[in-house]
């Protein structure tokens, strides 16, 4: 009798990761072989990502997954799978990707613009401010 | 130190406060001028005995050794060479926001006017806005932001340069005590009529084109700073 593992993500072929370090650092790939308990060979042929044997300890697994990818597929098919299942839109609709982009652009922002949001939370956490006391007195 | 003769190698006799007391540069630099040396003729007429002797004869005031050194003494060459004023920063165009890192205005945000002929950077605040007023800085100690204010063809006046900034050298030294019996401290000059003409010429330009950018005026007043987890090098600007 086996039980239900309490894991939710495995490395498995399908398996969408995202790229800890390297050059392709940030972008999201999906695994279409593994090669031994350290490496796995990742293909992402739509986010930039070219066909290669990578470490798992560059990798992190993300809950998404290709669902009728055979084994060893080639780019070409890898391609077509990830856009049969959306998965690069999924992805990028997920609160983990949106929250890796909204870091990115707070990252990017110039001193001005810095400065401007500060202005703008400011603004926000007094209208929010002024609607609680509001209520409070209604 | 000289005075502090050492007792074994890096090991002075005196302490280090010893020393300062006894070298005495807290005393400040000798401020009295000497007087003027009355200037002495080169030569002068001296009466000579003997009859073929004409009488009087020309001597040097003061004689000339009778020695000189033996060896050829060398002296240093004399460098040609004068440092250039600094290449300005690609990044520094006029109407760029500068961020001040020394100074009296350390941490204002202020606009690039110029760049003279020291090479120093000719910035205002403009005054109006955060207090800065026409001022030289050093590149060194700037940090220069992506954000510019469009000065469009604005031209500092010419007169504006080096000189314009060079003080009033201080008419002697005034003693403590001269101080203390007068009418208190010497009276603070006003600020020169003509300066704040000039000031107001510049800022009136640079303040038509920050009136442009929505919340530019509030950006140049506040003071830029790090927080916590913040690094000058990790940040854009």
């Amino acid at each position: 009798m086996s039980t239900e593992s309490n894991f939710k993500r495995f490395v498995e072929v399908g398996r969408v990761v995202l790229l800890k370090s390297g050059p392709e650092a940030g972008h999201i790939a999906v695994i279409s072989e593994i090669i031994d308990h350290n490496r796995a060979i990742i293909d992402g042929p739509t986010t930039g990502v070219a066909r290669q044997p990578i470490a798992f300890r560059h990798l992190t697994l993300t809950p998404f997954k290709l669902n009728k990818l055979p084994r060893a597929a080639g780019t070409g098919a890898v391609k077509k799978q990830i856009e049969a299942e959306a998965i690069v839109e999924k992805w990028n609709k997920s609160a983990w990707a949106q929250k890796r982009a909204a870091i990115a652009k707070r990252r990017s922002l110039t001193d001005f613009e810095r400065f401007t949001v500060m202005l703008a939370k400011k603004a926000r956490t007094d209208s929010v401010r002024k609607a609680v006391h509001a209520a409070k007195k209604a | 130190m000289a005075r502090s003769k050492e007792i074994v190698p890096g090991v002075g006799r005196l302490s280090r406060s010893k020393v300062f007391s006894r070298r005495g540069l807290f005393k400040g630099p000798k401020k009295s001028e000497k007087p003027a040396a009355a200037e002495v003729a080169a030569t002068k007429e001296v009466p000579v005995k003997g009859d073929k002797n004409g009488g009087k004869r020309i001597v040097p005031t003061s004689k000339a050794s009778r020695f000189y050194p033996a060896e050829d003494v060398r002296v240093p060459k004399k460098s040609r060479k004068s440092p250039k004023p600094a290449k300005l920063r690609s990044s520094i165009t006029p109407g760029t926001v500068l961020i001040l890192l020394a100074g009296r205005f350390r941490g204002k945000r202020v606009v690039f006017l110029k760049q003279l002929e020291s090479g120093l950077l000719l910035v205002t605040g403009p005054f109006k806005v955060n207090g800065v007023p026409l001022r030289r800085v050093n590149q060194a100690y700037v940090i220069a932001t992506s954000t510019k204010v469009d000065l469009g063809e604005f031209k500092v006046d010419e007169k504006i340069n080096d000189a314009y900034f060079v003080k009033p050298s201080a008419k002697g030294p005034r003693s403590a005590e001269a101080e203390f019996f007068s009418e208190g401290k010497p009276k603070k000059e006003a600020f020169p009529e003509s300066k704040s003409a000039d000031q107001k010429a510049v800022d009136s330009a640079v303040l038509a084109a920050i009136k442009k950018t929505e919340y530019l005026s509030k950006y140049l007043k506040a003071s830029w700073g790090l927080s916590k987890g913040q690094f000058p090098h990790q940040l854009n600007f």
